[in-house]
C-alpha cells in the first residue's frame, strides 16, 4: 500500500515539467504578431525605400544608368503585370505551366530520391557506391548541361522535368539518408531484441526517426525546384507551353522591364509559398513530437 | 486559352484537392488508437462493476505465480563458461558461470569496465559470446536499457505496445496488455503523453511497461536508475520489487550502486575488473516485501559492508 501512495505522489508532481515545457510554445505564440508580423514590415518598408531611390537616384549616380527605365517604380510593375490585361493573362497561364513543371518534378524527385536513400540505407556497401556519384550529380553545373538535353528532348515538358530533378535530387537524398541513420543504437538494439525484420525495421524505426529530415529536404528541395524550373525554361522559349521563364524572357528580348520584374515576383512568390506550405505540412506531421526548429512557418 | 479542354483539367484539380483534403482529415483523426484505448478503458471500468468478467484474468495471473512458487524450478536463465572478447581484442568476460532460477533477482556489481553490460548483451543474444553458451527463453525476455531509448514520435502507449507488436500479438491484446502494464508501473493518465512531455523516472516506467507486456520469464535491467535522481530512483526500486513479486520473474540487475544492489535482490554477484569474471556470490536473506526503512537497518549496511569489501579487494 505505501508503494501505491509512493507512485500517486510521483504522478502529483510529474505535471509540474509538461506543464513548463507546454508554457515556452504558448509564449512563443504570444510574440508571434509583434517579432515575427512588425519585423519583416519594417524591412520590407526599407526594401521598398531602396527600390525608390535606386529608381530615381540611385542608378544614375552609382552606375551612370537609366533608373527609370530599368527599374521601374513598385507601382509601374504593378500596373503593367497585373492591371494590364495581356501581361496578366500571360502570367497566369505562366503560373500554371511552371507550378506544373515545378511540382511535377518535384514529385518525381522525392519518390526517387526516397527510393534511392532508402536503397543506400539498407546496406553500407551500396551507400558508398552510390555517394560519389550524387555528388558528382550535384557538381554538374546543370544550366551548361540544358542545351544538350534542349537538343535530345526538344522543347516539350520533358526537358524542364530533367532539369528540375538535377536540380532538387541531392538535398532529398541527403537529407532522408542522414535522417534514416538517426535512430540512435539502443532503439536498434530494440528491434534486434525482438528479431525483427529490414521491413519492420524500416517502416517503424528508420522512416518515422527520418520524417523531420525529410521535411527539411522537402523545404530546401522545394525552392530549388521552382529555381529550376524558371531557369530552365529560359533556354526553351521555343516550347508551345510558356512558364513564368518563357515569359520573363519574352519580355527581356523586348526590353521591357516592368512585366520582366513582375515575373521575378511572381517567381520569388511561387518559391516562398511552396517553401511555407511544406513548413506547415511539416509542422503537422512531426510537430507533435519533434522539437520545432526557428523559421519552420 | 483557357476554355481549351478546361472540364478534364479541371476533373484532375479536383482530384488532386480531394487527395490533399484527405491526406488532411487523415492527419487529424490520427489518434484512433487512442480512441481504442478510451472505449477499453470504459469497457474495463463497467466489467469491475460486474466481478465475473475478470475473475477468469484473475486466476490466470495467480496461476503463474504458484507455478512460479515451486520449491526448485529450472533455471531461467543459465551461462555456462561464457567468455567474451570483442574482435579488437578486448577481452570483456572469463569464463563466467552462473545461473538464476524463477523468484530470483540476481544483481552484478563491479568496477565500472568491467564488462557488466555486455553480460546483459549476450543473456539477450544482441551480442554472441565467444566462449561456452547461454541458454534463456528469449521469446519472453524484458529488457531495460540504460536510457528508456523511447520512440519519440508514438505516445507512451503506443511505446509500451511496441515490444508486443513486433512480437506479432493481435491489435486488440496487445492493447489491453499494454494498459494493464501501464496502470502496474504508475503512469496511468499519461497514456497519450509523447516521450518529450515525461520527466527521467517517468520515461523509465515507460521503459519498464515495455518489456512487461511481454509477460517475461526473464527480466535484464542494465544500470536503467543510473541517469535518475537519488529519490525518483528509489521510488522506482519499490516499483521494481512490487512488479517482481507480482510478475515472478527472474530478475538480473545491473548497477554500480552497492545499496541498491541489496535493496532490490536475493543475490548479489560481485564482478572482477577487465576481463570480468564473478570473484563472490552472496545471498541477500532479507524477506520480501522490502520496506524503505530497510536501508537503515544495521544488518543492511553490514551486507553492503561487505560487497564493499569484495570490491576493493577486486580493485586490489
Amino acid at each position: 500500500m505505501t508503494l501505491d501512495v509512493g507512485v500517486s505522489e510521483e504522478l502529483a508532481h510529474a505535471p509540474t515539467a509538461p506543464t513548463d515545457d507546454a508554457d515556452a510554445p504558448r509564449d512563443g505564440k504570444k510574440k508571434f504578431p509583434v517579432s515575427q508580423v512588425i519585423g519583416p514590415l519594417v524591412l520590407l518598408a526599407l526594401f521598398i525605400g531602396l527600390w525608390y531611390l535606386m529608381h530615381s537616384w540611385g542608378l544614375r549616380y552609382f552606375f551612370d544608368k537609366d533608373g527609370h527605365r530599368l527599374i521601374p517604380t513598385p507601382t509601374r510593375v504593378w500596373h503593367d503585370t497585373v492591371i494590364r490585361p495581356i501581361a496578366r493573362e500571360r502570367y497566369i497561364e505562366g503560373i500554371k505551366w511552371t507550378g506544373i513543371v515545378a511540382y511535377g518534378g518535384l514529385l518525381i524527385t522525392i519518390v526517387v530520391g526516397i527510393s534511392l536513400a532508402i536503397v543506400m540505407s539498407q546496406a553500407k556497401w551500396a551507400e558508398s557506391a552510390i555517394y560519389p556519384y550524387l555528388v558528382a550529380l550535384q557538381a554538374i553545373p546543370v544550366l551548361a548541361v540544358v542545351p544538350i538535353i534542349y537538343s535530345i528532348f526538344g522543347g516539350g515538358l520533358a526537358p524542364r522535368f530533367f532539369v528540375v530533378i538535377m536540380i532538387a535530387f541531392f538535398p532529398i537524398v541527403t537529407n532522408t539518408l542522414f535522417g534514416l541513420n538517426s535512430a540512435d543504437a539502443g532503439q536498434h538494439d530494440l528491434f534486434t531484441l525482438r528479431g525483427a525484420s529490414r521491413w519492420t525495421r524500416l517502416v517503424k524505426l528508420q522512416l518515422p526517426a527520418a520524417m523531420p529530415n525529410i521535411f527539411t529536404g522537402f523545404r530546401i528541395s522545394a525552392g530549388l525546384s521552382v529555381i529550376g524550373a524558371v531557369v530552365g525554361e529560359q533556354f526553351f522559349r521555343t516550347g508551345s507551353k510558356p512558364g513564368v521563364g518563357i515569359i520573363m524572357d519574352l519580355y527581356r528580348t523586348k526590353g521591357n522591364y516592368p512585366p520582366l520584374w513582375g515575373g521575378i515576383i511572381i517567381a520569388s512568390g511561387i518559391g516562398i509559398i511552396t517553401f511555407f506550405v511544406f513548413g506547415i505540412i511539416s509542422k503537422l506531421v512531426v510537430g507533435h513530437w519533434h522539437e520545432a526548429q526557428r523559421g519552420t512557418s | 486559352m483557357r476554355s481549351k479542354g478546361r472540364s478534364p483539367r479541371a476533373g484532375s484539380w479536383l482530384g488532386f484537392f480531394l487527395g490533399v483534403v484527405g491526406i488532411i482529415v487523415a492527419l487529424v483523426l490520427r489518434p484512433t488508437r487512442e480512441f481504442e484505448a478510451i472505449k477499453l478503458r470504459r469497457q474495463r471500468a463497467v466489467a469491475t462493476e460486474t466481478p465475473s468478467h475478470d475473475a477468469a484474468e484473475h486466476a490466470a495471473r495467480s496461476n503463474r505465480r504458484s507455478e512460479v512458487g515451486d520449491a526448485q524450478p529450472a533455471p531461467a536463465l543459465t551461462f555456462s563458461a561464457v567468455s567474451m572478447v570483442f574482435p579488437d581484442g578486448t577481452h570483456a568476460l572469463r569464463e563466467t558461470t552462473f545461473s538464476v532460477r524463477p523468484g530470483e533477482f540476481v544483481t552484478v556489481v563491479g568496477p565500472s569496465g568491467c564488462g557488466k553490460s555486455t553480460l546483459l548483451r549476450i543473456a539477450s543474444g544482441l551480442n554472441p559470446a565467444t566462449g561456452g553458451s547461454v541458454t534463456v527463453d528469449s521469446s519472453r525476455l524484458g529488457y531495460v536499457f540504460q536510457d528508456a531509448t523511447l520512440l519519440p514520435w508514438r505516445t507512451v502507449l503506443r511505446n509500451v505496445e511496441l515490444m508486443a507488436e513486433l512480437e506479432g500479438i493481435p491489435r486488440d491484446e496487445r492493447l489491453g496488455r499494454a494498459l494493464d502494464a501501464i496502470d502496474l508501473v504508475g503512469l496511468t493518465g499519461a497514456e497519450f503523453k509523447y516521450p518529450k512531455q515525461l520527466s527521467g523516472g517517468m520515461k523509465m516506467r515507460a521503459s519498464l511497461a515495455r518489456s512487461l507486456v511481454l509477460n517475461p520469464k526473464v527480466f535484464l535491467f542494465d544500470e536503467p536508475f543510473g541517469a535518475v535522481d537519488e529519490i525518483t530512483r528509489e521510488r522506482l526500486n519499490d516499483e521494481v520489487i512490487k512488479l517482481f513479486q507480482l510478475e515472478g520473474f527472474a530478475g538480473l540487475f545491473i548497477t554500480h550502486s552497492i545499496s541498491e544492489a541489496v535493496f532490490l535482490s536475493t543475490r548479489v554477484l560481485v564482478m572482477s575488473a577487465r576481463p570480468g569474471h564473478i570473484v563472490a556470490d552472496i545471498s541477500v536473506p532479507f524477506p520480501y516485501p522490502r520496506d524503505p526503512e530497510l536501508r537503515f537497518d544495521p544488518a543492511f549496511a553490514e551486507l553492503c559492508g561487505q560487497i564493499s569489501h569484495e570490491l576493493r579487494g577486486v580493485h586490489a
